[in-house]
């Protein structure tokens, strides 16, 4: 009976968390779409959601990019088609690992310092002084930082396919005797306009993602150090979760029977 | 300037803590009202109340005929206040200058006139040009706290909120704050409210005074009045801040 018992109790507090989540995502998404907007929050964090992230961005897709060149390779060679190599590269990095690898990176820099920046702010009263301006937390620190994440999530998903594939085709020229013009004309002739598309919206989902559990977490934070610590580490989890859960039903959307 | 009537105010948390308990309590227009208690006693949450920061569990707060659970004046009803807060909050992703603008550009839409109101008002607490740029972090405590003045006071509040005013400050500093704080008021001839557990602070500003003990107010009164005034709470309060460390 009491184990039932904990088991309701946590089955309902899970439902209340994610119900809590969910209200707090439709807030900040609907301060996305109407005025006012901050437009130089909005940049800075532009700037540090996409410029920064970039070269963590451009190694993980670049090595992606190599490594399932030299995967794709071996295991195709037992059925002789080795020839395969670039399709499989370019179909894998732009819909799948591209996309993927790119917000899980992001997800682990960003949404772990929006969670600590807002929590801090919470903690010493920032947010409260946000509302006796007169300014909404919600228009001021969640919206600029949901847009951010939507808009330069695609950016930075744009550049990793294209080093992705690029890994590819270096490992493929240099190592594995690939002709570079048949290789790129392999890649162009099998890569589809959806492939690319369909990284891209979900590169924009995960952004969202990464920036709504970023700003929930700071914005629920305990007070104290390890109030922000724990809600640091909350964020980051719960995103890296939330991206491959969204992974999973848009791939079923785009690609599913 | 703002009359301000506490009509019963409850305030119970989730957890069930009870930290309001039916507090009534009216501060006229142009006072200086200190609210002096334990810490603990209820002295931020009922401001926190007041500002609207939480939400009340019974009772109503009206300021000027508005309700603070009216959510159709809302925006009229803020207005009317500004705070210091006891760890200043200012934005630590702004200099000091722009914290002062970013408050200043929600009541103006010009440019050049926030530009002169933040740069008058940072001169008004006594701030020099060379700050203007560094950010929170870089500048004292006392700095802080003018600088944390300079943005209540760009809003041209009706009341002025203190939340601890010499909290974290050496006690020069804490005197030149006060001053600062008493001058201010006066010429701008707001309401203030403080919230303090400093009898000094209390003496010094207050025009009257109200104990909070609990959650609930067990004196109000002028402040000429307090010694002596025969409440217990009171005297036990002066005889624990006259209380001398002894090795």
């Amino acid at each position: 009976m009491n184990m039932l018992a904990t088991l309701g109790k946590y089955s309902l507090a899970t439902v209340k968390e994610i119900g809590k989540i969910s209200m707090f995502s439709a807030k900040g998404f609907r301060c996305c779409l109407t005025p006012p907007f901050y437009f130089k929050e909005m940049r800075r964090h532009m700037v540090v959601v996409g410029f920064y992230s970039l070269p963590i961005v451009a190694l993980t897709a670049l090595f992606a990019g190599m490594i399932i060149a030299l995967q794709t390779y071996v295991g195709f060679t037992r059925f002789n088609a080795e020839g395969a190599v670039a399709t499989v590269v370019v179909i894998c990095i732009t819909r799948e690992l591209g996309p993927v690898f790119a917000g899980l990176m992001v997800t682990g820099r960003v949404s772990s310092a929006i969670a600590a920046e807002v929590g801090s702010m919470k903690v010493s009263d920032q947010i409260d002084a946000l509302t006796t301006l007169g300014v909404n937390p919600f228009r001021f620190l969640v919206a600029p930082r949901m847009i951010a994440g939507m808009l330069m999530v695609p950016f930075l998903v744009l550049i990793a396919d294209i080093i992705g594939v690029m890994g590819g085709f270096l490992i493929s020229t240099s190592v594995l005797d690939f002709s570079a013009g048949s290789y790129i004309n392999q890649t162009v002739q099998n890569l589809e306009a959806i492939d690319v598309i369909s990284g891209l919206v979900k590169a924009s989902f995960f952004g969202f993602c990464m920036s709504a559990f970023g700003c929930y977490h700071g914005f629920y934070s305990d007070v104290g150090a390890r109030g922000v610590g724990n809600a640091t580490t909350s964020a980051v989890v719960a995103s890296c979760i939330g991206v491959l859960a969204l992974d999973y039903l848009l791939t079923a959307v785009f690609f599913g029977k | 300037m703002s009359n301000i009537v506490f009509s019963n105010v409850r305030k119970v948390f989730d957890s069930g803590l009870c930290v309001l308990n039916g507090v009534n309590l009216k501060i006229e227009k142009g006072e200086s009202h200190i609210i002096l208690g334990q810490s603990g006693g209820g002295k931020s949450v009922l401001i926190r109340c007041l500002l609207g920061i939480l939400e009340l569990t019974e009772g109503d707060i009206v300021v000027d005929g508005i309700s603070v659970k009216d959510p159709d004046r809302w925006k009229e009803y803020m207005k009317k206040f500004s705070i210091l807060f006891q760890g200043n909050a200012l934005f630590d992703s702004m200099t000091i200058l722009q914290n002062v603008k970013f408050a200043a550009s929600q009541i103006n839409k010009s440019k050049e006139a926030v530009d002169e109101i933040a740069r008058e008002k940072l001169h008004a607490v006594g701030l020099e040009d060379r700050v203007f740029d560094l950010y929170p972090a870089e500048i004292s405590g006392g700095m802080q706290k003018r600088a944390a003045l300079a943005r209540a006071i760009s809003l041209e509040p009706e009341v002025l909120v203190f939340d601890e005013p010499t909290s974290g400050l050496d006690p020069i500093t804490g005197g030149v704050i006060c001053n600062l704080l008493k001058d201010t008021v006066q010429s701008l001839g707001v309401t203030a409210i403080t919230i303090t557990h400093d009898l000094r602070v209390a003496e010094f500003l207050a025009d009257r005074v109200s104990l909070l003990n609990k959650g609930v107010m067990v004196w109000t009164g002028h402040a000429d009045d307090m010694r002596g005034c025969g409440n217990e709470f009171v005297e036990n309060f002066y005889k624990a801040s006259n209380v001398i460390l002894r090795k």
